[in-house]
């Protein structure tokens, strides 16, 4: 595999199907948490790490477990498991080996257990590089930048739409319009600024 | 009487979707039509019916710890269910949902009433409030893509309405899904507002 399918992966994980502005995934935290920026930054990056991770391992058990003994139609419930208890163990790891660490994303780890950006990267690995239940050629790569993209997409809207609600906090809005409904008006114009990306050819 | 409540707060006063805001991403991502809307807030409601039951029954058997997992444990395991049934018996609806149905299973509405409310309330009361909330979520999701359908495409359930206009196709990609819920949302909160007031 050449160095090219792999930064086409990457653009078009951040910015032509961004996770949050196109897919709809990882919505409810992206409405939550940001509130302000660094906060978000650091859910964003806990979320890179994990869908990242998640990418691989779940790679692994499709490919070695479920595909060979037909088993796919375990994946939701197997796939949920590994990640729920990987995040559990990456918290409890981090909160041990470095607490530095710890502090800036940590906290946001339970959170992300059920966040649909997670399970989402892994399902579509599954999806787009299993074919007629074989791997394609490079899908374990191809999954693992998968994965980091769709984090990266993520943590970049979650970047953008913060710093527009911190400044959001001196805007006269209507009381009605505050808050929830305002950031979806947000995120409407954002996802459409996005749809330019779409005509991207690579 | 108090029964009926149970199940009447998920209708309105406590919607998933437009007051408490959870279980988004379907909401926005399948709403492209009426009749996907139809199929995931019906599948969404029986995946709510059978884990509220299950949690339910289980509750004080678990150790608190372990609670989540186990809850997720049978979340899947009824979003499986769903998910063959659908391949099965309605193929053309399973490939236009896609992915969205395995995503059940991390739709925070679901984990969210398990938590709570299954998981401290009898099976039967459980029951109620699953229904209350699953077809809460339904008709919240048939509004949503009967406006995004309507406008986006000029049919409602793949029947043409109207010629007069030509259908921006805005409404029906990602942004007209935001725009669309944002609004609603405004505007069931003003309402609210409005009939407190008086």
């Amino acid at each position: 595999m050449d160095l090219s399918t792999y930064i086409t992966i990457i653009i078009s994980t951040i910015f032509i199907n961004n996770f949050i502005l196109s897919r709809f995934l990882g919505l409810c935290s992206f409405i939550g948490v940001s509130k302000n920026t660094l906060p978000s930054v650091s859910m964003g990056l806990a979320v890179t790490f994990v869908t990242t991770m998640a990418s691989i391992i779940t790679w692994l058990i499709y490919n070695y477990i479920l595909l060979p003994y037909n088993l796919e139609y375990l994946r939701t419930l197997s796939f949920i498991l590994v990640i729920a208890s990987f995040v559990q163990f990456a918290e409890i790891v981090i909160q041990k080996k470095a607490p530095a660490l710890y502090k800036v994303f940590g906290i946001y780890l339970p959170l992300i257990t059920v966040n649909c950006a997670v399970f989402g990267a892994a399902v579509l690995n599954t999806d787009v590089f299993f074919l007629h239940g074989h791997a394609v050629p490079g899908s374990f790569m191809k999954s693992l930048i998968q994965g980091f993209g769709a984090g990266a997409g993520f943590t970049l809207a979650m970047l953008i739409m913060s710093g527009i609600r911190e400044r959001l906090e001196y805007a006269d809005v209507p009381r009605s319009m505050k808050d929830i409904p305002i950031t979806f008006i947000i995120a409407s114009l954002m996802s459409m600024a996005f749809l330019g990306f779409s005509g991207f050819k690579i | 009487m108090k029964m009926m409540g149970e199940f009447v707060k998920g209708l309105w006063r406590e919607n998933p979707t437009f007051r408490i805001v959870l279980g988004l991403c379907p909401t926005l991502a399948v709403s492209t039509s009426v009749s996907n809307g139809i199929g995931m807030g019906v599948a969404a409601t029986f995946v709510l019916v059978g884990s509220n039951i299950f949690v339910s029954l289980i509750r004080g058997i678990v150790p608190e710890k372990v609670r989540i997992p186990c809850f997720i444990v049978i979340i899947a395991t009824f979003v499986t269910i769903v998910d063959l049934l659908m391949k099965a018996y309605a193929p053309a609806l399973s490939r236009s949902l896609g992915m969205f149905v395995p995503l059940i299973v991390v739709n925070c509405m679901v984990l969210g009433r398990a938590e709570a409310f299954a998981s401290k309330a009898p099976p039967f009361k459980s029951i109620l409030d699953a229904l209350g909330m699953g077809i809460g979520f339904t008709w919240a999701l048939i509004l949503i893509s009967a406006i995004r359908e309507s406008l986006g495409n000029g049919t409602i359930l793949g029947i043409t309405i109207s010629r007069s206009f030509e259908p921006p196709l805005f409404m029906i990609l990602a942004p007209g899904a935001l725009l669309t819920i944002g609004i609603l949302i405004a505007l069931i909160n003003y309402l609210t507002m409005k009939w407190k007031a008086k």
